[in-house]
């Protein structure tokens, strides 16, 4: 049995100009301890199946699907609060936008001794020498004297950092990084990743990576599907992909990297493909 | 061939003001920095966050002085701390930014928007103003019908086509690009990379390019420079500085992109093997 299972997903949004379906029939799996990357453009779903999975879309969403399961537990009949007990314990999910993810009114400190309270009742003493631990456990300096500190006070791949720590401290099963490092520079970005891949052997996690950089979902990935608007084109496993892409539509992608640029222009993808022939291809 | 901009020794320091338990004090930004661009080239300045590359683009479009060095603009040094700019001036340098969502006034229509600085910098007649502005959307992409749209009916792609537009409606010689592509999706990427490289070969446009993402400026620059901590610590050609970069910051850099290729790929699933 897989760690995570979602056959057949549907997100539907309640819009003025009627429902807009978000994501169209996904379906995946992750095993423990694998590495699985969701690509695609701005508007193809990748965030939003993931949100659904974790209950955290607003009232205004429709969510249907054959099957969402984690571990044997079916999520969508789960109630609000059960729900609560599993998402940021056995589920943790790291945001882009690390300054904003975190709440800038109370010091790092107090919102990683915050989860550990909540989900694990650890008394003071023993969230204090856990948040220390799990600050050096990511590569925070001087760990004691930074859980006093606000977001502000740190910088950007610092607060990154601290959302891993926090994604990090109940020991989750699955780990679903959306776009960790679009946010941060290239030598920055790298460390992150090696600490993520480094932490995601080390616990044998589940952990789902949703990126739109080729590179990263290269570095990172030991399965890969590509999405776009809202359907999935393509899944294969990392060197199947990049060797011989077998849609239209990844192969277009590929192509537009500047690495692989030919000639002094880039080939579009909105210049050679319809939806028609993206979607042809399409597997379920 | 006088170069399109040139700059000698450029400093720029920011003073922190104190406070009555505060020392103030002075940060380098950009602690002489020289290069030169000539017309039809692209230079490209690399960094990370922090490193003076944007207080170096405020400079070159003359937004803000350096506090010292010379910079020349076709030749003629530009000193807006002394002297006021002259309308002539002004129009040489344009500047695109990263984010296409915040530089585009929400509540001013297209043409308005394209039209603008036509109105500040030169005595054009309306129809005149008005017939450039739709040159200018077809031009870029657009079509005429956008002439009226306001900026929320674009996508990101299409407000950094607007963008561009906003900026080469003054003829400018030096167009600076302030990480114009790194908010944008990939396939979108390289419509915008196409459309530069277009405009360059059609106006003789020279560009600084600033960026962040090595891919892009492998593809897109003509020489390469990369600055840390306010320095220029390698500046050269795309070639020499790819092929054989000098400073270990820019080894660093090279070493921390991630690779796509194939042979990277298996060397890694490899390692992962082994471990």
């Amino acid at each position: 049995m897989s760690l995570f299972e979602v056959e057949n997903l549907v997100v539907e949004f309640q819009t003025a100009a009627g429902p807009f379906r978000a994501v169209d029939g996904v379906s995946m799996k992750v095993n423990a301890g694998e590495v699985l990357a969701i690509v695609g453009e701005s508007g193809s779903g990748k965030s939003v199946s993931m949100l659904a999975a974790m209950g955290l879309l607003p009232w205004t969403a429709k969510v249907t699907a054959d099957r969402l399961q984690f571990n044997g537990i079916d999520l969508l009949g789960l109630s609000a609060s059960n729900r609560r007990k599993i998402v940021g314990k056995d589920i943790a999910m790291i945001f882009q936008e690390p300054i904003a993810s975190l709440n800038p009114c109370f010091t790092v400190g107090f919102q990683i001794e915050e989860v550990l309270r909540i989900h694990l009742g650890l008394s003071k003493a023993a969230r204090r020498a856990r948040a220390i631990e799990l600050f050096e456990l990511v590569g925070i300096p001087n760990p004691a004297e930074r859980l006093g500190h606000f977001p502000h006070q740190m910088s950007g791949g610092q607060c990154q950092r601290v959302m891993i720590a926090i994604a990090l401290s109940c020991n989750p099963k699955l780990l679903i990084a959306d776009e960790p490092t679009t946010a941060l520079d290239v030598t920055i970005q790298k460390q992150i990743l090696d600490l993520l891949m480094r932490l995601q052997a080390e616990h044998g996690m589940g952990l789902i990576i949703i990126t739109h950089n080729m590179g990263v979902v290269a570095e990172t990935a030991d399965r890969v599907i590509v999405q776009y608007k809202g359907r999935k084109i393509e899944e294969a496993d990392v060197l199947s992909l990049f060797e011989s892409p077998k849609s239209t539509y990844t192969r277009a992608l590929l192509s537009a990297l500047p690495d692989n640029a030919t000639g002094d222009r880039l080939p579009t993808i909105a210049e050679f493909l319809s939806d028609d022939q993206i979607f042809a291809g399409a597997v379920r | 061939m006088t170069p399109v901009l040139e700059a000698r020794n450029l400093v720029r320091d920011y003073y922190i003001p104190g406070s009555l338990l505060k020392k103030g004090k002075t940060v380098h930004a950009v602690k002489g920095v020289s290069f030169s661009v000539e017309q039809g080239k692209t230079l490209a300045i690399v960094g990370e966050s922090g490193c003076g590359k944007s207080t170096l683009a405020r400079i070159v479009t003359m937004i803000d002085p350096a506090t010292s060095g010379d910079m020349l603009i076709d030749g003629q040094k530009v000193d807006i701390a002394r002297e006021k700019l002259t309308p002539e001036m002004r129009q040489k340098v344009q500047i695109v930014f990263q984010n296409p969502y915040g530089t585009l006034n929400p509540r001013k229509k297209i043409g308005d928007i394209l039209t603008e600085p036509l109105i500040i910098n030169t005595s054009m007649k309306a129809d005149d103003r008005r017939d450039k502005a739709m040159a200018m959307l077809k031009k870029v992409g657009l079509e005429e019908k956008h002439y009226g749209r306001y900026p929320h009916m674009f996508s990101g792609g299409q407000r950094q086509r607007i963008a561009i537009a906003r900026a080469l409606m003054l003829n400018p010689r030096l167009l600076v690009l302030d990480e114009p592509v790194s908010a944008l999706d990939l396939s979108v990427q390289a419509q915008v990379l196409n459309l530069l490289a277009d405009l360059q070969d059609e106006f003789q446009l020279t560009y600084v390019f600033i960026s962040h993402d090595l891919s892009v400026v492998r593809y897109i620059a003509d020489d390469v420079m990369v600055m840390y901590y306010g320095e220029a610590v390698e500046y050269g050609t795309r070639e020499d500085v790819f092929s054989n970069p000098q400073h270990s910051y820019t080894q660093t850099l090279f070493a921390a992109t991630p690779r796509a290729d194939i042979d990277s790929i298996k060397a890694r699933l490899a390692r992962k093997n082994a471990a």
